[in-house]
C-alpha cells in the first residue's frame, strides 16, 4: 500500500480508472459527478488516453459502445437524468455482450428533480431500465477506498464476463473526501479479447458486435447464453457485507452512504439495549439472497432504509421470502434520515409485537 | 414625470439569482419588454431550458413550460401545434442547444415551426460551473479543457446562427450581443423583430445573444464585457443572417 | 476525545471549505481517521457554505453530522442555523467582525474572535478562516501546529506556498487570542 491521500470521491474514482488501465473516457457534465470529467480531463493527455466531452450522454454512452467493441477498457460516468439518457445505449450494450464501466452518482427525481443524494435509481440499475432481457452488475460502494477498490473491480468483472459493470453511488460519496490508500500496482486480469473489431489484417475471419437477432431461433440462443452468464454471476460475484448481524435482535438493510448511518444507529441502538445487525449488500445485483436467508431467523425484523420511496425493499421482501416481516423507512426528494429517526422506527419495530 | 425605468409587466417581481454582472438578467428583462410592447404577454408560452436559466420559468409572467435539457424546441413544437394562434418561445444556452439539444434546434428549423428562440452563447456551461461548450473558443480554457481548447482534441467552434441559416424552415437569424448599450438596444429590436415573424407566420426565427458568464470566465463583469468584445464577436460576426426584410 | 465532529459554515468565497480540508488533512496526518463533507448544490452559487469534518480514533460511520462537538461561523445566519446543534460542553468559535451577535447558549464553551479584522491588519483577508482554526487547534489539542503546515503544504497549490509562512502567523494569532 502506498501512502495515504484525503481524495474526492470523484476523483478517486477517475484516479482508479486510470490504474485499472482505463484509457478511454467518454462523457457529458452533469451535477454532482462532473469532478470525473475534470480529472479525467487532465490526465487522459498525459498518459496518452482519451477524453472526450460528447455532445449528449447519448453520444457518450455510444462511443463506449464503439471502443469496448474496439477491445478497449472504457468508462462513461454520468448521475441520474444522464443514466437516463443511456439507457438504449446500455440494452445495445448489454446485447452485444460488451465490457465497459458506467458510474450514476444519483440524484433525486423524477425528472430533473434536485442534485442532492438518493437511491432512487435502484429500480432502474437492477432490474433495467433499458428495453430486454439483461443485467448489469452494479456495484454500491460505502466509503471512498472502497469507491476506489471497487472501480478496478469493476472494469475486471467487466472483462471477465463481458458485462456492463456500474458502481452507483450518490452525492456524499462523490462529493466528500476521505482517505484513500492506492496499491502500488493493481491485479488487472488479462482477458483475450479475440471477439474485438481490431482489424482483420487478413488473418483471421471478420468480427461483428452486433445486437440484432432476426431469426427467433437464434435469438432466443442469444438469450439464454446471456442467462446462463448471469446465472455465473449470481454464483461467483456477490459481495455484501454483514456487520453485527450474530444474535441481532433486528437486522437492517441498507447500502451505500445510508449504510454508513446505520453503523451509527448500531452504537446508538447498543446503548439502549437493542442489538442492530446491518446486511449491507456491495453487489446490488447480484443480490445477496444467501445472507439474508442465513439471517431470516432473525428473532424480530428486518428493517429496509434507502433514500427512496422502497425500491430495495423489494429483493429483501423475495430474500426473506416470507420467513419474517420487512419494514421500510426512506426518505426522498435529497433528504436524509437522522439516526434518531432510524432508531425511533427501530425501537417501534422491536417494541410494537 | 414619465417613469423611465420601470419593471416590465412580463417579467415577475422577483430577485434573479445570477451572479454579480451575468448578462441573462439583461436578455430576460428586453424579452419582457417585447411582450410588453407587442401586447403579447398572455397569449405567449415560454419554455426553459436546462442550464443557469432552468428556472426561468419564475421571472416571466406568461406561462411557461420547463424542458429537459436540450429538447425545448420539441417541447415547444408540442405547445405551437396545439395553440398554433399562441407566441411560443424558447430559451436556451449553448450547451442546450448546440450540444445535447442540435437535432432537436435543426429540426425544428427545419420544419419552419412558428416558434422564436433565444440562444444565450456564453461559451461554456455555465450551470454546471465552466466546462467547454460547442462554442468555447479555441484555446479558451475551461474545466474539461485544462489546456486549452485545442482543434484536434475538441475539434472547431459552433456557428449556430451560419449553421441554421442554411435551412430553408429558418426564416429570421440574428446576431447580437451584450456588450454595450448600443448593441443591447439592436438586441432588443431583433428580439422584437424575430417575435413579430412568428406572428406574422413565416417561419421559425432565432436570435443568438452573445453573454457573459463572469463566474466561469474567472472575470470580473468589466473584463468580461470587454473579453467577448474581443474575443467572441471576431469569430461569431454580429448582425442578420436572414430575414431583415421580411414584411411584419 | 475520541471524535471530533466539526461544523464550518459562512458566505461562499470565505474559505469555509478550504478551512475544513485543511482540518481533515491535518488530521489524517496524525494518524486519525477522518472525513470532509462539502455542501454542495443551487445554494452554493453566492450563498452560504458548510462542511462537515469529521477526526476520529475509529473508523468513521457516517459522514454527515446531526450534532457537533465544534461549531465554527463566518457569518450570523450560520449561527442561527447551526447554534443549536452544537453538543452540550462544546465548542463554538465565532468570527465576531462578521457575527455580530454573541451565541446564546450557556452549557459550551464560546471563542469570539474578530478574525476578519485581524486579517485585514495582516493584509489578507483570506487569513480570517485560519486564524479561527488556531483557536480550534489550541483549545482541543487534537492537531498539531507541524501537521497543520505540513497540510497546508499538501492542500494549497505549489504557487501559493510563499504564503505558508504568513498563513502560520495567522494560526499563531488566532491561537493567542
Ligand atoms: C440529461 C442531462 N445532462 C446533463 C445535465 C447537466 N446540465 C445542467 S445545465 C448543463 C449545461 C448548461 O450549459 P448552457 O446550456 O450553456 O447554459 P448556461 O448555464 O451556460 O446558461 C448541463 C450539462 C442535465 N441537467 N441533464
Ligand atoms: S454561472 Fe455564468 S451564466 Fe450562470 S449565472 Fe453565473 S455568470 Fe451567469
Ligand atoms: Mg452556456
Amino acid at each position: 500500500m502506498g501512502e495515504k491521500l484525503l481524495m474526492k470521491g470523484n476523483e478517486v474514482i477517475a484516479e482508479a480508472a486510470l490504474r485499472a488501465g482505463c484509457r478511454c473516457y467518454f462523457g457529458y457534465p452533469i451535477t454532482p459527478q462532473t469532478e470525473i470529467a475534470h480529472y479525467l480531463a487532465k490526465k487522459m493527455p498525459q498518459v496518452g488516453g482519451t477524453f472526450i466531452q460528447a455532445e449528449s450522454e447519448i453520444a457518450a454512452i455510444n462511443m463506449v459502445y464503439g471502443a469496448a467493441g474496439a477491445g478497449a477498457r472504457v468508462m462513461t460516468s454520468s448521475s441520474s437524468p444522464g443514466i437516463s439518457l443511456k439507457q438504449e445505449g446500455i440494452s445495445y450494450i448489454s446485447g452485444a455482450e460488451l465490457p465497459a464501466v458506467i458510474v450514476n452518482i444519483v440524484r433525486c427525481g423524477p425528472g430533473l428533480g434536485g442534485i442532492l443524494p438518493a437511491q432512487c435509481d435502484y429500480f432502474q440499475a437492477v432490474k433495467g431500465g433499458g428495453h430486454g432481457d439483461y443485467k448489469m452488475v452494479v456495484l454500491a460502494p460505502s466509503s471512498v477506498q472502497e469507491l476506489y477498490e471497487l472501480t478496478v473491480e469493476a472494469f475486471n468483472i467487466a472483462d471477465r464476463y463481458r458485462i456492463l459493470t456500474m458502481i452507483m453511488g450518490d452525492g456524499i460519496l462523490g462529493q466528500m473526501m476521505e482517505t484513500v490508500e492506492f496499491r502500488d500496482e493493481e491485479e488487472i486480469i488479462k482477458v483475450d479479447k479475440d471477439w474485438a473489431t481490431t482489424g482483420t489484417e487478413m488473418k483471421r475471419d471478420h468480427n461483428t458486435i452486433t445486437s440484432i437477432y432476426i431469426n427467433p431461433e437464434v435469438l432466443e440462443k442469444h438469450n439464454q447464453k446471456l442467462q446462463a452468464k448471469y446465472r455465473k454471476i449470481e454464483e461467483n460475484e456477490v459481495r455484501v457485507e454483514t456487520f453485527n448481524c450474530d444474535g441481532a435482535d433486528i437486522i437492517v438493510a441498507a447500502y451505500g452512504t445510508v449504510a454508513r448511518i446505520i453503523k451509527n444507529v448500531i452504537k446508538m441502538a447498543e446503548k439502549e439495549g437493542i442489538k442492530v445487525g446491518l446486511i449491507r449488500p456491495i453487489t446490488l445485483w447480484p443480490f445477496p439472497v444467501a445472507a439474508f436467508e442465513k439471517y431470516s431467523e432473525v428473532p424480530k425484523a428486518f428493517l429496509s432504509v434507502e433514500l427512496n420511496a422502497g425500491q430495495m425493499v423489494e429483493d429483501v421482501r423475495l430474500a426473506v421470502n416470507g420467513k419474517r416481516p420487512v419494514y421500510f423507512h426512506g426518505r426522498m426528494g435529497g433528504m436524509l434520515p437522522t439516526q434518531k429517526e432510524i432508531l425511533d422506527k427501530i425501537k417501534e419495530i422491536v417494541k410494537g409485537d | 414625470m414619465a417613469v423611465v425605468f420601470k419593471r416590465p409587466h412580463a417579467l415577475r417581481d422577483v430577485p434573479m439569482h445570477y451572479c454579480p454582472g451575468c448578462t441573462h438578467g439583461i436578455i430576460h428583462r428586453l424579452i419582457a419588454e417585447v411582450l410588453d410592447e407587442l401586447d403579447i404577454e398572455g397569449k405567449t408560452i415560454g419554455v426553459s431550458p436546462v442550464g443557469c436559466t432552468y428556472n426561468n420559468y419564475e421571472y416571466f409572467n406568461c406561462d411557461m413550460q420547463q424542458a429537459a435539457h436540450g429538447r425545448a424546441p420539441a417541447v415547444a413544437t408540442g405547445i405551437k401545434r396545439v395553440h398554433p394562434d399562441k407566441v411560443v418561445f424558447t430559451y436556451q444556452g449553448d450547451g442546450d442547444l448546440a450540444a445535447i439539444g442540435t437535432a432537436e434546434i435543426v429540426h425544428a428549423a427545419t420544419r419552419g415551426e412558428k416558434i422564436t428562440t433565444i440562444f444565450v452563447n456564453n461559451a461554456i456551461y455555465g450551470m454546471t460551473s465552466g466546462q467547454m461548450a460547442p462554442t468555447t473558443l479555441i484555446n479558451q480554457v475551461t474545466t474539461t479543457t485544462p489546456y486549452g481548447r485545442k482543434p484536434e482534441l475538441h475539434g472547431y467552434p459552433i456557428r449556430v446562427c451560419e449553421l441554421l441559416s442554411t435551412l430553408d424552415g429558418a426564416v429570421f437569424v440574428e446576431r447580437v450581443s451584450m456588450h454595450d448599450i448600443k448593441n443591447i438596444m439592436n438586441a432588443k429590436k431583433a428580439i422584437k423583430k424575430a417575435f413579430q415573424v412568428q406572428i406574422a407566420g413565416k417561419g421559425f426565427s432565432i436570435v443568438e445573444v452573445l453573454s457573459t458568464c463572469p463566474t466561469n470566465w474567472g472575470k470580473s463583469p468589466d473584463e468580461a464585457l470587454k473579453w467577448l468584445k474581443d474575443n467572441m464577436i471576431p469569430m461569431y460576426p454580429l448582425g442578420n443572417f436572414k430575414g431583415k426584410d421580411l414584411e411584419v | 476525545m475520541a471524535q471530533q465532529e466539526i461544523i464550518i459554515s459562512g458566505f461562499g468565497g470565505q474559505g469555509i471549505l478550504s478551512a475544513g480540508r485543511l482540518l481533515a488533512y491535518a488530521g489524517m496526518l496524525e494518524g486519525k481517521n477522518v472525513s470532509w463533507l462539502p455542501s454542495y448544490g443551487p445554494e452554493m452559487r453566492g450563498g452560504t457554505a458548510n462542511c462537515h469534518v469529521i477526526i476520529s480514533d475509529d473508523p468513521i460511520g457516517s459522514p454527515i453530522l446531526n450534532s457537533a462537538t465544534t461549531l465554527m461561523v463566518m457569518n450570523g445566519p450560520s449561527l442561527d442555523k447551526f447554534e443549536n446543534i452544537v453538543e452540550s460542553g462544546g465548542i463554538i468559535i465565532s468570527d465576531s467582525s462578521l457575527v455580530t451577535r454573541s451565541p446564546k447558549r450557556t452549557d459550551v464553551k464560546v471563542y469570539e474572535i474578530p478574525a476578519t479584522q485581524m486579517a485585514s491588519d495582516m493584509g489578507n483577508l483570506t487569513y480570517a478562516n485560519i486564524i479561527l482554526l488556531g483557536k480550534f487547534l489550541e483549545v482541543t489539542g487534537i492537531i498539531s501546529k507541524e501537521a497543520f503546515e505540513q497540510a497546508l503544504r499538501k492542500v494549497l497549490p505549489e504557487k501559493y506556498h510563499y504564503m505558508i509562512p504568513d498563513e502560520m502567523k495567522a494560526l499563531e494569532a488566532g491561537m493567542k487570542y
